[in-house]
């Protein structure tokens, strides 16, 4: 891995005197098998809309491949010691650099940083990112390129508001009248947002493909290398796979999720390479705590009705215990995974090590805890309790190894006695995020779902806050939010307020880890396999830098073609 | 046969029956007799086969994984280790029994539409008009809405095997019919206006009776020929929904989901693509073999020559 950086960083250094002119490179195809359906980062909680959108929308400051925090927009990162953020921790102060310009020519300014506040948090308007704006009680244009952010608390990691991939600018010009419930329905914006980043987008298909061409008021007179830029979305795992790896059809492929001894043949083809970095990344398994019955109606999955099973933590604490993990990620990921017993696996301070028994499987232990509990086999082999059936409908985005990783379960949960029924749904509707749809991975419309997720940045305060009350997935927030298994507890939501005025790293590490070990021993959330980003490279294609911490795309105006 | 009472009526002058004479003709062609025997085999093949072979098809072995042909699991085992004998046997009852409902039902509509447009003219327009609706309707589209549509109210009702069995039966059901009502139509037209048709009409015959004992007797062939080829077009439409990954659950094998699972090891397992791809290649070729053999044979102009 640190090779691989070192001779990127190497290919970097060299080629660079050669990268004098824009566009000169001609076209960067790029393909992402799960389709993005918007440009607009603030309606999808998906990765691939992030990653789309980060070649257009940029954020005030992100992160690099070693999770350090570099200024983007801003002139530098504001600190306590630059007199950028306040003594007491209340209000951060960014300085816009000078001369910045959107693809439409205007200039950008901090109001626009003031607006794209507004916009996220809109009282009626579901932004999917705003645990990133969490204790914003005002963001103010001090001049025409200072942005003061005051916080209600004081807030020891202010680095929420505008950094990372999920928190860029938006152009207030553009999206003015796109506030709230109308959010949705500003279709040109959302599909075509004017941004600062290297390129801009010309043609936006939804679900398909999106053309980009560079931005000619981008800050960098020599960047971007490319003219334009594919952005092909859809497809599968191999097919984009091989598409770099085998046939040389395309430069990048994100995502390659595919079996171990897959990729090693496809690799053997020598048109590309993968490349891969550990993050946060898990693939997990959400418990619904709310009854996802189609008869309920409007009602169904929200906590007004408790799941009739699963709000029973021995049921879930058994599911648990049937899993083997290290067979997962034997057969699913091999060198490019390892079981993880925590939904916050990294970075270390942050790893709690309350929950390693996880690692074991024990399905005896299990069997025992049901009979226990009083779940008793009836004379199908399913346990019963009281007329109910452990019967599970168990749910993923289509995906050979989350197929392989079902089937799998399924059958380890059949042992204990839990019948299991499994859906697979297309990548692009699950992670989509349409509000209209039935299938999404918000609504959560099944008793368990399994898919993976992580944060970029290396603070996890606003992941840990992902699983708030307030958070859960609803039809007054249109479906948006992130806490998939719509848990809710007092002690929980008092953990998140503690971290968010809590200055000291070793305590917050403390209050991070405490939370980490409620979600894990309540076991709303059972972690499956700690994994790396993988994705594949051409070799005709230089500059790539595989970030974990952020959008892959980050630095896509570096990308060069290798002549 | 069940053409022995149908061609009766026509009065025959040969001594021998017109049952015999139809499986005359058909056996002088080779591929399709070659097509029958195959059918009756994979038919008996997925009905018993897995009674006898005691390998659950669902049943995972994970040390076992990912192993060629031997004793214990003659076409190997796939990425999971499940035995893929097994599976196809079991997948082939699935698409098997998709294909042949799903045709019954198709060739009920189409046959009822086609005669009832055929035989009374005050309606044949509106009926046509339906049928060119329903030939405009594509069907993929079709399917992902309805299935999204229907999926959970059919699965609370009959479970979600059955249920999605329902569905698709249904949908590739009501979609197919179009190319059989045109045929039996046509057909139904040029009967209508035969001396025999005229006669009977003249002593007063109602037209219920008329449909059942001159018509559709004399359109058996071109239903018959339509039969076999939309069992082959089920078994492939529910093949593209197992592939595309819709339809049954995903551990549920059919021969198309058994196809999907398999295309990401093409290269190193090979086999894995080609004993599903044959099983249905094959299976739709027999078909299409008996279908062809069943017209020459049902054909009087070309019997006998």
């Amino acid at each position: 891995m640190k090779a691989l950086l070192l001779g990127a960083a190497a290919i970097m250094a060299m080629a660079s005197p050669t990268l004098a002119e824009r566009g000169s490179d001609g076209e960067l195809k790029i393909i992402y098998w799960q389709a993005p359906s918007t440009m607009n980062p603030y309606l999808s909680g998906g990765t691939k809309e992030l990653e789309a959108a980060s070649l257009v929308l940029e954020p005030l400051a992100r992160y690099d491949e070693g999770g350090n925090m570099v200024a983007w927009l801003a002139e530098d990162i504001p600190t306590v010691g630059n007199g950028g953020v306040s003594a007491d921790l209340k209000t951060i102060t960014w300085k816009l650099k000078e001369g910045l310009l959107w693809s439409d020519g205007s200039k950008v300014t901090a109001d626009d940083a003031v607006f794209t506040w507004k916009y996220c948090s809109h009282p009626e308007g579901g932004c999917a990112q705003s645990e990133k704006y969490n204790d914003v009680t005002n963001v103010e244009a001090l001049d025409a390129l200072t942005v003061k952010v005051t916080f209600g608390v004081s807030k020891p990691f202010p680095y929420g508001p505008f950094v990372g991939a999920q928190a860029p600018l938006l152009q207030a010009a553009q999206f003015a009248d796109c506030l709230g419930t109308k959010a949705p329905e500003c279709t040109d914006a959302n599909f075509g947002p004017i941004g600062t980043g290297a390129y801009k987008v010309t043609e936006f298909r939804p679900n398909d493909v999106i053309s980009l061409a560079a931005n000619t008021h981008y800050r960098d007179p020599a960047k971007p290398a490319f003219a334009t830029v594919t952005f092909k979305g859809g497809g599968d795992a191999a097919a984009a796979g091989r598409s770099v790896l085998e046939t040389g059809e395309f430069d990048y492929a994100w995502n390659m999720q595919l079996a171990p001894e897959v990729l090693a043949g496809m690799q053997a083809g020598g048109k590309g390479e993968t490349v891969s970095a550990f993050g946060t990344l898990v693939e997990r398994i959400m418990i619904n705590m709310t009854n996802p019955d189609p008869a309920l109606g409007d009602e169904r999955a929200t906590a007004k009705h408790p799941h009739p099973f699963l709000s029973d933590i021995n049921v879930r604490k058994a599911l648990s215990m049937a899993i083997d993990r290290d067979l997962l990620v034997e057969i699913g990921y091999g060198d490019t995974g390892k079981p993880s017993c925590n939904v916050l696996p990294a970075p270390e301070i942050y790893k709690s090590t309350a929950n390693d028994g996880c690692l074991v499987q024990d399905v005896e232990g299990a069997k025992k805890l049901l009979t226990e509990a009083g779940w008793v086999p009836g004379a199908d082999g399913i346990r019963q309790k009281d007329g109910v059936r452990l019967s599970l409908l168990f749910q993923s985005s289509t995906n050979a190894v989350r197929q392989d990783f079902q089937a799998l379960i399924k059958q380890w949960w059949g042992d204990i006695g839990v019948e299991t029924e499994l859906r697979n749904i297309d990548a692009s509707v699950f992670f989509g995020g349409d509000p209209g749809s039935p299938d999404t991975f918000q609504k959560f419309f099944a008793d368990v779902e399994m898919y993976a997720n992580n944060f970029d940045g290396t603070d996890p305060e606003s992941y840990m806050a992902n699983w708030e009350c307030k958070q859960a997935p609803r039809p007054e927030t249109q479906w948006q939010g992130n806490n998939m298994p719509r848990y809710c507890s007092e002690d929980y939501d008092a953990l998140v307020a503690e971290m968010a005025k809590t200055g000291d790293l070793q305590e917050r590490a403390r209050l991070a880890k405490a939370m980490n070990d409620k979600l894990m021993q309540e076991y709303i959330i059972l972690p499956l396999v700690d994994r790396g980003r993988v994705s594949a490279r051409s070799n005709a294609l230089g500059g790539v830098v595989m970030n974990a911490w952020d959008s892959e795309l980050w630095n896509a105006a570096d990308w060069y073609r290798v002549k | 046969m069940t053409e022995t009472t149908l061609h009766s009526l026509q009065g025959d002058q040969d001594p021998s029956s017109p049952g015999r004479d139809i499986w005359d003709q058909f056996k002088t062609h080779r591929g399709a007799v070659l097509g029958l025997g195959f059918f009756i085999f994979i038919i008996l093949a997925v009905a018993f086969g897995p009674y006898l072979w005691g390998l659950d098809a669902q049943f995972i072995d994970i040390r076992a994984r990912n192993q060629g042909p031997s004793l214990l699991h003659p076409l190997g085992t796939d990425q999971l280790g499940r035995d893929t004998l097994a599976r196809l046997l079991v997948g082939g009852r699935v698409s098997l029994s998709v294909g042949i409902v799903a045709m019954v039902l198709s060739l009920f509509l189409g046959t009822l539409i086609g005669v009832v447009a055929g035989f009374f003219s005050w309606i044949d327009g509106l009926l046509m008009r339906l049928t060119d609706l329903f030939l405009a309707l594509p069907l993929l589209p079709l399917l992902l809405v309805i299935i999204m549509l229907f999926r959970d109210t059919l699965r609370t009702a009959f479970g979600p095997e059955t249920g999605i069995f329902i569905l698709i039966v249904f949908v590739i059901g009501i979609t197919s019919w179009m190319q059989a009502a045109r045929i039996v139509r046509g057909d139904v037209l040029a009967l209508k206006e035969q001396e025999f048709v005229l006669a009977s009409r003249s002593v007063g015959t109602p037209s219920r009776r008329m449909i059942t004992r001159h018509i559709l007797p004399n359109i058996l062939s071109p239903i018959l020929v339509s039969a076999t080829l939309g069992i082959a077009n089920a078994i492939i439409t529910e093949s593209v929904l197992s592939f595309l990954g819709l339809g049954f659950p995903s551990d549920f094998p059919t021969w198309g989901r058994l196809l999907f699972d398999s295309t990401d090891y093409l290269q190193q397992y090979p086999e894995r693509v080609i004993w599903p791809g044959l099983a249905i290649s094959l299976t739709v070729l027999s078909v299409n073999y008996i279908g062809d053999g069943l017209r020459d044979a049902l054909d009087p102009r070309i019997r006998g020559r």
